[in-house]
């Protein structure tokens, strides 16, 4: 027995997940959870895709049609899916590194034709599966397995990212700020197009060790402490602004969606059944 | 020109005709000497019909998109040519661990690298079966005609269905941008085989557990309701991953039981004027059509020589290389490329007779007298 | 002041200790013990479901009280 949400979302036999004591990704994998319920999406009409990392796990344990990919692909996998069935709703799980190193190339395209994918990023700052290696993500200055001397990267803004390259909706939300984060992805989901929504988890076993960031509960009142609503920091100064994480709807327009356009194209040359 | 029986087309073109004959509603690719025209056409003939095409982004895209939509339920192909064949083998890899159909086709050019990019060559021959990591069940068969073309890319679908298996269309720059007559035989008078799916949905969560009497364990498409998983990592009966060495085991021989316990099905192979040869050339591809030029002149100098062309490169026909090998005296292996199959020949023959390998990698043909002159010196 | 209609349950099988169930609860409610979640003080519940909210192993929720 456990709570109804998990027992009409999850497949308990696989419970408790492998994610280390404190992080993030479960409360955000129960977020992602609580969006479908609160949108009441038919579950056997939900695919959830993920790549490699430890974001991308999350597929394992929901019980929807899921399907767990290559590392950086769960995007191009996704888009074949959306593609061929765009009746289904798809939603990406995926990783800081696996969105936005390995499978960067796939986010900016996908952004580009805003085909109707949702995508949540499980943002640890940090490859977690391989033991702590820098990711786009890890704030310069930060430490990792392979920037023992500090990262001397810049870090990508992913939502500043996907909606220069398209994106018809993106936002930030994190482990703590839940109500906030599950209304991010229900926009998300029903936003006909592709949306990111970058979600800042904790990783106190490999972020927070490396980086003296306490326990998962201290990055957990870092986040609670330190975040600004986007509404808010539009009026902030860049001074001010530092050392904060903004959160919140980023951006959000309406622009003809991929699969759409296939089907006007299909009607178009008389190809529809 | 899908209402056209007949039609005089490029391999390639032929290829798209073949697939969407097939069944073929979705194509995702990336663009590619020589195989572009795979994809050019695809973007053109899908829609009629239906279908969806899609330029990814990168050949990886390419081949992950196809496998997605696979799983959707709709049959996915995609094209390309040395380089994208390259970037395509981490998710051919994956098709081949989730038991995905699909097929891909690869109109080689000649390499390593860039190489020569409207050359043409055979030099893939290994990568198709080894190209990916793993131990991992494949297939690969090699037209040498445009007909073939047509007809083997219906029965490279077939396949992928048949074994849940990616489906290599090994074609060559030859057979891609050759221009021949070819009979479209419409769908139905072909055998289309569709994929099984399980009607109950709790015998569907299990998409890897095979029941006695099974070829492979069917697979129900995403959005059927069926809610199952599937990864790239070792799985068990259900598509979850696991740790265990026997579970491991036991799919893995499952996996590439399904090949190999399946020869006579899979494996296909032509042979020519080889009733009473005493050399035989073995080739395929586009490679094979000069050898059919060789062959004629050889017998009016009184060699007697014929041809063993495997359709089937992988699985490679061994029981009857290995029978050819016991009649004929000399085995010539005719190949743009510098002695892959002739490797693999090698190894079946087993020193039952000599074998010669006569292989081009400069990016030109085989030339009929090349053949000849070959046939001649082993004929001594 | 324990809420009318609903129940605080706990599943400590999924509980990996973090600590983030009591970090967080207004009240005081809930406790580690022996490194696993416990209810300290039923009594003093809310039934806020910050604690729910945030559990990342799903080991703590509140349920309708008799849907149980």
């Amino acid at each position: 027995m456990a709570s109804r949400l998990i027992d009409e979302y999850f497949r308990q036999s696989k419970l408790p997940h492998i994610w280390c004591p404190g992080c993030g990704h479960g409360i955000l994998m129960r977020d992602v959870a609580q969006a479908i319920d609160n949108l009441g999406l038919d579950k056997h009409k939900v695919v959830i895709v993920s790549g490699i990392g430890c974001s991308s796990r999350a597929a394992g344990y929901m019980d929807f049609d899921t399907i767990h990919t290559t590392h950086g692909r769960a995007i191009a996998f996704a888009t074949g899916i959306k593609l061929a069935k765009p009746e289904l709703n798809v939603i990406v799980i995926t990783g800081d590194g696996d969105a936005a190193a390995i499978g960067g190339n796939h986010l900016i395209h996908a952004c580009r034709r805003n085909i109707d994918l949702t995508v949540v990023v499980f943002n640890n700052n940090i490859y977690g599966m391989t033991g702590g290696q820098y990711s786009p993500t890890t704030p310069t200055g930060d430490f990792g397995t392979t920037a023992p001397y500090g990262n001397i990267d810049l870090s990508f803004d992913l939502p500043a990212l996907a909606q220069a390259a398209g994106a018809t909706y993106t936002g930030r939300g994190t482990a703590f700020h839940v109500p906030q984060t599950v209304k991010l992805i229900e926009n998300g989901i029903k936003n006909k197009g592709l949306s990111l929504i970058d979600c800042v988890s904790v990783c106190p076993t490999y972020y927070g060790r490396k980086n003296k960031k306490g326990s998962a509960v201290d990055m957990m009142k870092w986040q609670r402490d330190n975040a600004v609503d986007a509404k808010k920091a539009a009026s902030m100064s860049e001074e001010e602004l530092k050392g904060k994480l903004v959160i919140g709807e980023m951006y959000h327009r309406e622009k003809p969606e991929y699969t759409a356009e296939y089907q006007k194209l299909i009607e178009k040359v008389g190809g529809a059944k | 020109m899908a209402e056209k029986r007949f039609a005089l087309l490029q391999g390639n073109e032929a290829c798209v005709e073949g697939a969407i004959a097939a069944g073929m509603r979705f194509f995702s690719g990336y663009p590619i000497t020589p195989s572009t025209e795979i994809a050019e056409n695809s973007a053109l003939r899908l829609p009629q019909v239906g279908g969806k095409f899609i330029q990814m982004e990168d050949e990886l895209g390419g081949m992950a998109a196809a496998i997605g939509a696979s799983v959707a339920g709709v049959k996915a192909m995609t094209a390309t040519s040395g380089p994208g064949f390259s970037l395509k083998q981490e998710n051919i890899g994956y098709a081949s661990a989730a038991e995905i159909p699909c097929v891909i086709v690869n109109v080689q050019r000649s390499g390593p690298s860039t190489g020569l990019p409207t050359s043409p060559s055979q030099a893939d021959v290994m990568q198709a079966r080894w190209g990916t990591h793993g131990d991992h069940p494949i297939i690969a068969i090699s037209p040498s005609g445009v007909q073939e073309t047509y007809d083997l890319t219906v029965r490279a679908f077939n396949l992928a269905e048949k074994y849940r298996t990616p489906v290599i269309l090994l074609m060559d720059e030859i057979v891609g941008h050759l221009r021949e007559g070819v009979e479209l035989r419409p769908a139905e008078e072909m055998e289309i085989i569709n994929r099984e799916v399980w009607d109950d949905p709790e015998r569907a969560r299990h998409p890897y557990r095979m029941d006695e009497g099974q070829l492979v364990p069917k697979m129900t498409p995403f959005g059927e309701g069926v809610g199952y998983n599937i990864t790239g990592l070792s799985h068990d009966g259900e598509g979850f991953p696991t740790n265990s060495n026997e579970v491991t085991n036991a799919a893995m021989r499952r996996m590439l039981d399904k090949i190999e316990k399946n020869l006579g099905d899979i494996v296909t192979y032509e042979e020519l004027m080889l009733d009473d040869a005493e050399v035989a050339v073995i080739s395929f591809g586009g490679a094979a059509r000069s050898v059919m030029g060789a062959l004629d002149k050889a017998r009016e100098m009184g060699i007697k020589a014929g041809m063993f062309r495997p359709i089937t490169i992988w699985p490679f026909p061994e029981k009857q290389v290995r029978e050819l090998a016991e009649k004929v005296r000399h085995i010539i292996v005719a190949e743009l490329n510098d002695g892959q199959l002739t490797l693999e020949v090698e190894r079946v023959v087993g020193g039952r007779c000599p074998v010669s390998h006569l292989g081009k990698i400069d990016g030109t043909v085989l030339k009929p007298d090349e053949i000849l002159e070959k046939l001649k010196e082993v004929s001594k | 002041m324990a809420s009318p209609t609903k129940k605080l349950c706990v599943k400590p099988e999924w509980c990996k200790g973090c600590g983030i169930c009591v970090a967080f609860c207004p009240t005081e409610t809930l406790e580690l013990k022996n490194g696993k979640i416990s209810i300290a003080k039923p009594e003093s519940c809310v039934a806020c479901g910050m604690c729910e909210m945030r559990c990342p192993d799903y080991a703590v929720y509140l349920t309708e009280e008799g849907d149980n």
